[in-house]
C-alpha cells in the first residue's frame, strides 16, 4: 500500500553525510574512522565489504568438499569396523527406518549448509541489482542465514558426544573421522562470510551502489 | 532532521535509515521505520536482571562442566562422560585443535561473555560510572554472541541420544540438566539486553 512511498521518504545516515556505527547505532560525520562512543571501527556503506564475503564464502566451500568425502565417524562393534560419511550416515539411518533422525541430520548437515552457500551468493550478487522496495525480502533472507548458520555445528557436537560416550572396549567404540574438522571449519567460515555481509547495502538500490 | 544535534541521531544497523533516538518509557519499543529491525527496547531495572542472570549462568556452567553428563550402559558394561571429556573426544592425533574449539564454543566463550556483561553492567546497575575499558569489553560480549553455542550443544545431545537408542541404555546426569537450565537463563538474559540503552549509559558516564 503506502509502503513504497514511506521507503522513498526515509532518509539514510549516508544521505545526510553521516556514517552510522553498526555496533551501537550512533552516527558520526562521514570520514570518521572510529566510533567515539563504543570504539568500533566505522564501516562506510560500500561494496568493498563484499570482497570479504566472497573470500570467506570460497574458503567455506573448499572446506565443505572434504567434509563430504571423508568419514565423519568410525564405528567398531564386536570386531568389525565401519566408517560413515555424512551422507552415508543419513542413508543408513533411513535404511534402519529412523526417518526422523535421518531427516534432522540431513537438514542440519546437508540442506542447511548447501542452501546457505546459495543464499549468501545470491545476496552478494543481488546487491545493487534490486529495487529499493525489494529489500524486505532480501533482509529476511539475510536474517534467516545469520540465525540458522550456527545450528549446522550440531553435527560436530553429535560426533563429539558419541565418540566420548561410546567407549565400551571391544563391545562398541566410536571415533571421530577427519571430516569432523573440515565440516566444523566450513561452518565457521560461512558464519564469518554471513557476518561480513553488510545488510545496509541491500537498501541502496541500483543507481546508488557505486561511488562515494 | 537537519537541525537535530548529531548525538541524538541513530542509524539503523540493518538498513542505515536515520532516526531521532530518545529515551523510551519502560514498556515502549522502537523499531526501524523502514526495515522493522528492533532498535531500542528498555526494560525496568534490566541492568540488574542481566547481572543476576549472568551470575546464575556462571554457577550453572561450573556444574555443567564438572558433574557427569551422560552415562551409557549395555551388556554389563558402562561408561560415564563429563562435558570436558566430550570436548576431549577429538584430542587424539591431528584432530586436537577441534577439541580446543569445541571446548571454547560450549564453555569458554559463554563464560567469557557472562563475565564481560557482569563487568560492564555491575557499576551501571549501581548508578556508578562504567569501569575502565567497559566499551571494548561490552563490544567483545556483543561480537561473541553468535559463537557461544551452548544451546546447540544441548540439541546435539538429543540427536546423539536418539542415535544410540537401539544400541545401548543412556542415562542423563546432573550436568545435562544444568546445561538445560543454562539455556533458559541465557535466553532470559538476552531478552533483557538492550544494546542501545547500555551504550547510552556507558556513553553518559
Amino acid at each position: 500500500m503506502g509502503r513504497n512511498r514511506t521507503e522513498l521518504s526515509v532518509p539514510t545516515a549516508r544521505d545526510a553525510g553521516l556514517t552510522g556505527c553498526t555496533s551501537c547505532g550512533r552516527v558520526w560525520p562521514m570520514g570518521t574512522e572510529h566510533c567515539g562512543r563504543c570504539g568500533a571501527r566505522l564501516r562506510p556503506v560500500d561494496r568493498s565489504a563484499l570482497q570479504a564475503v566472497w573470500a570467506w564464502w570460497a574458503a567455506g566451500l573448499i572446506c565443505y568438499i572434504p567434509a563430504n568425502l571423508y568419514p565423519m565417524l568410525r564405528t567398531a562393534t564386536l570386531g568389525h569396523e565401519q566408517t560413515n560419511t555424512i551422507l552415508g550416515g543419513v542413508i543408513e539411518l533411513f535404511a534402519h527406518h529412523n526417518y526422523l533422525v535421518a531427516a534432522i541430520v540431513f537438514i542440519a548437515s546437508v540442506l542447511i549448509p548447501v542452501s546457505k552457500f546459495i543464499a549468501i551468493a545470491y545476496l552478494a550478487l543481488a546487491v545493487g541489482n534490486e529495487q529499493r522496495a525489494g529489500g524486505h525480502r532480501h533482509l529476511l533472507l539475510y536474517e534467516i542465514v545469520e540465525f540458522i548458520g550456527r545450528w549446522s555445528m550440531i553435527d560436530v557436537f553429535v560426533v563429539a558426544i558419541l565418540s566420548a560416550l561410546v567407549q565400551l572396549g571391544a563391545v562398541a567404540a566410536i571415533h571421530p573421522g577427519p571430516a569432523a574438522v573440515s565440516f566444523a571449519l566450513s561452518v565457521a567460515l560461512t558464519m564469518l562470510s554471513a557476518q561480513s555481509f553488510d545488510p545496509r547495502l541491500i537498501w541502496r538500490g541500483p543507481a546508488r551502489t557505486e561511488g562515494p | 532532521m537537519n537541525d537535530t544535534p548529531i548525538h541524538e541521531l541513530m542509524a539503523c544497523p540493518k538498513c542505515d535509515a536515520l532516526h531521532r533516538a530518545r529515551h523510551l518509557a519502560p514498556q515502549e519499543r522502537a523499531t526501524c521505520a523502514r526495515c522493522g529491525a528492533l532498535l531500542i527496547a528498555p526494560r525496568v531495572r534490566s541492568f540488574l536482571h542481566v547481572v543476576a542472570l549472568s551470575f546464575t549462568a556462571m554457577i550453572l556452567m561450573v556444574g555443567a562442566v564438572f558433574f557427569p553428563f551422560l552415562k551409557i550402559s549395555t551388556q554389563g558394561m558402562s561408561h560415564a562422560s563429563s562435558v570436558f571429556e566430550v570436548a576431549m573426544a577429538f584430542s587424539e592425533g591431528w584432530l586436537a585443535p577441534l577439541s580446543f574449539a569445541v571446548m571454547a564454543l560450549i564453555v569458554g566463550l559463554p563464560v567469557l561473555r557472562f563475565s564481560a556483561l557482569i563487568y560492564t553492567l555491575w557499576p551501571l546497575a549501581n548508578g556508578r560510572p562504567a569501569w575502565p575499558h567497559a566499551r571494548r569489553i561490552f563490544r567483545l560480549a556483543d561480537q561473541l554472541e553468535p559463537w557461544s553455542m551452548a544451546e546447540i550443544f544441548v540439541i546435539g545431545t538429543g540427536v546423539a541420544l536418539v542415535k544410540l537408542a537401539g544400541l545401548a541404555t543412556v542415562s542423563l546426569g546432573p550436568a545435562f540438566w544444568a546445561f538445560g537450565a543454562l539455556i533458559i537463563v541465557t535466553a532470559l538474559k538476552n531478552a533483557f539486553l538492550s544494546q542501545w540503552t547500555i551504550w547510552d549509559a556507558i556513553g553518559q558516564s
